[in-house]
């Protein structure tokens, strides 16, 4: 068995070395789907309000004009050090708007996911253990109809809501101007920010503005993971390690925490790769929804611009996260269940 | 009457719970398609109409008589757009899974059968496509051909596609290697039938059958995509079809105002399809997949055990 203990740092540097030809892959996907676009990126975005020379100026700062080949090299040698390039509509690197605006997203989907865990894997737990209840029928039907509803949707029932019954309740932004002028940027998380600086009424206001996003958006993963955390009970439950606890004569309640629930977890830590996929697509629809001021609004004020440099910076950043997320998960699990790395 | 009797054996085995998950759903998906396939006599107004008999709707104007659900602020009723919003979900959700499911049975059945390095190409592309986010992604392509072929249905049913064609590339890849090795497919080859015989003949039939459940809910997901796009402005334009994720992003802008008709109407339109086809592919799920599955007779032995 000595071979086998070995195996677990060969599996991790395995991994970490498909990290390259995914990213590659990645980043060689989104510029040729920016290549795709009909007619000319410049035009499209500021056409009509520049003149012809500072079209051409433009065109010639993002490299427009050079080959195809050398364009691609040149994104991939930028992305490499870390330059995404410059937006076409205010001339901006797109770091720098990934500095400003990405600590929202990471404030609003941290917090997000906190609630999706704390009530999702509970619930999904209680659902599995009283399968086929009434309980289990209502829980699954939360998950389901909670999947269903759109961001967006829930977005606006829930500022209709407090609208009407916690009137002067904050519905938009991440907070009121004043709290924005007087932390002083540290972590770009304003959350952190405000506490950094000992500012309680300040957090408060965060945590005041946070809150609906983060549930709204925490919802939509919420449904997934009751969904999933009840077939692993069920399977795990129905296991002869179970049945043979149950054998011993080891109470009921005992045998279904101790032995089922702690196993019925590790398969989770799995799909949290893929949560993070849909929580990113998920954050651009709550962000718009509440006027957050994260990557995703950026995102979306880009295209709606027009703005290839800027949308194929943001997608780019998007793209490697969720790659080096999936490959750090992978790690993490096969240090929690040998059976991965075999 | 043997063979349909054999179809509906898994079905007549479940238990309570699965059975009405997969009769509810059904229930709902039928309204919906009726409401679809009626639209024209169903509602009462076409979906990008301002006035009837000469007369000019009013702006935003609360649910009454002549406007069941109220009118929003482009001066459409809103429970017309509803109905017609069927319609246009209906056409892109067909429409997106029936191709990617083409394309993904195609694709998954050359890389399994066939391995290699079209087979290690494929796979690779797949699952970087596969990790991306899915709205992302639809939003990149939606976006792109927008741009290219205009926004409307095929452009929407387009962008969705995209995510999809990797979740049926997989699984009929992993069908197709492993009904690959039956003796069966080794006879056929034995035989001397061609690549493309043993494909069709052999090993489509035998993957096919995993694809109802993706298929639904597939069908789920791309409602709610279709509907992220036209929140997002990218989907399909207002006179062009009813769609309710733009209706919705009309919507937004009514909270403020306290209009909250414009809003929950095409909102509850959403969920609940996207209920109902979900209720469809977790119940079938349960009907067809054993490791969920739970037969009539098994629970009762389990319930014994216990005591």
């Amino acid at each position: 068995m000595a071979a086998q203990s070995g195996s677990l740092p060969r599996y991790i540097v395995q991994r970490l070395l498909l990290l390259i030809p995914m990213v590659w892959l990645t980043l060689t996907l989104v510029f040729l789907l920016m290549r795709v676009a009909p007619g000319d990126p410049v035009t499209a975005s500021v056409g009509g309000r520049l003149p012809p020379q500072a079209l051409e100026a433009r065109r010639e700062a993002l490299g427009l004009n050079e080959p195809l080949i050398k364009q691609y090299w040149d994104y991939l040698s930028g992305v490499l050090q870390g330059d995404l390039g410059k937006t076409i509509t205010d001339n901006t690197p797109i770091t720098d708007i990934i500095k400003d605006n990405g600590g929202a997203t990471l404030e609003l989907t941290v917090a997000a996911m906190l609630f999706a865990l704390v009530i999702g894997l509970p619930l999904g737990l209680l659902a599995g253990r009283y399968r086929d209840t009434p309980a289990d029928g209502g829980i699954r039907m939360f998950g389901i109809v909670t999947y269903a509803a759109p961001v967006f949707f829930v977005g606006i029932l829930f500022q209709l809501l407090f609208l009407n019954v916690f009137s002067g309740w904050p519905l938009l932004g991440q907070s009121t101007p004043i709290t924005e002028f007087t932390v002083p940027t540290r972590t770009h998380i304003l959350l952190l920010d405000a506490m950094i600086a000992g500012d309680g009424s300040a957090t408060v206001d965060v945590l005041k503005h946070l809150m609906l996003p983060a549930i709204t958006l925490g919802l939509l993963i919420c449904g997934i993971l009751i969904r999933l955390t009840r077939v692993n009970v069920l399977q795990t439950l129905q296991a002869d390690y179970v049945e043979a606890a149950r054998a011993r004569g080891i109470p009921e309640r005992k045998v279904v925490t101790a032995h089922a629930f702690r196993n019925a977890l590790v398969p989770v830590i799995t799909i949290i790769g893929l949560l993070v996929a849909l929580l990113l697509g998920g954050a651009v629809l709550t962000e718009q929804t509440y006027a957050w001021p994260g990557l995703g609004s950026q995102l979306i004020t880009y295209i709606n611009q027009r703005d290839y440099a800027a949308v194929q910076g943001i997608i780019t950043l998007f793209a490697i996260v969720v790659v080096v997320i999936s490959i750090l998960i992978d790690i993490i699990n096969a240090l929690i269940d040998p059976r991965v790395r075999y | 009457m043997a063979t349909f009797k054999g179809i509906l054996a898994p079905f007549r085995e479940t238990t309570g719970f699965a059975r009405w998950m997969l009769l509810i759903g059904l229930v709902i998906v039928v309204f919906f398609v009726v409401l679809a396939i009626g639209a024209d006599w169903i509602a009462p107004y076409g979906f990008a109409q301002q006035s009837a008999n000469g007369v000019d709707f009013k702006k935003a104007a609360p649910p009454g008589p002549g406007h069941l659900m109220g009118t929003d602020r482009l001066f459409f009723d809103v429970w017309s757009r509803v109905v017609y919003g069927a319609r246009t979900a209906l056409e892109v959700i067909i429409l997106a899974v029936a191709v990617s499911l083409v394309i993904g049975l195609i694709l998954g059945l050359i890389s399994g059968y066939v391995g290699g390095w079209i087979d290690r190409v494929l796979v690779l592309i797949m699952d970087v496509l596969y990790a991306f986010p899915g709205l992302l992604l639809a939003i990149v392509f939606g976006f792109l051909l927008a741009e290219k072929i205009g926004a409307g249905v095929i452009s929407a049913a387009g962008a969705i596609t995209v995510i999809y064609i990797p979740q049926y590339f997989r699984v009929v890849r992993s069908s197709t290697i492993s009904a690959k090795e039956s003796t069966y497919v080794e006879a056929a080859r034995a035989l001397g039938a061609p690549g493309r015989t043993v494909i069709g003949r052999y090993l489509f039939g035998n993957v096919i059958h995993s694809v109802p459940v993706i298929g639904t809910l597939n069908a789920a997901d791309a409602l709610l995509t279709l509907a992220a796009l036209g929140f997002l402005g990218l989907g399909i334009q207002p006179t062009d079809g009813a769609e309710w994720g733009f209706d919705l992003s009309r919507a937004l802008e009514d909270v403020s105002s306290g209009i909250w008709w414009t809003g929950l109407w095409p909102g509850l339109a959403i969920v609940l399809l996207v209920t109902g086809l979900t209720l469809v592919g977790e119940g079938l799920n349960e009907t067809i997949n054993p490791v969920l599955r739970k037969r009539r007779l098994r629970k009762i032995t389990v319930e014994e055990t216990q005591k």
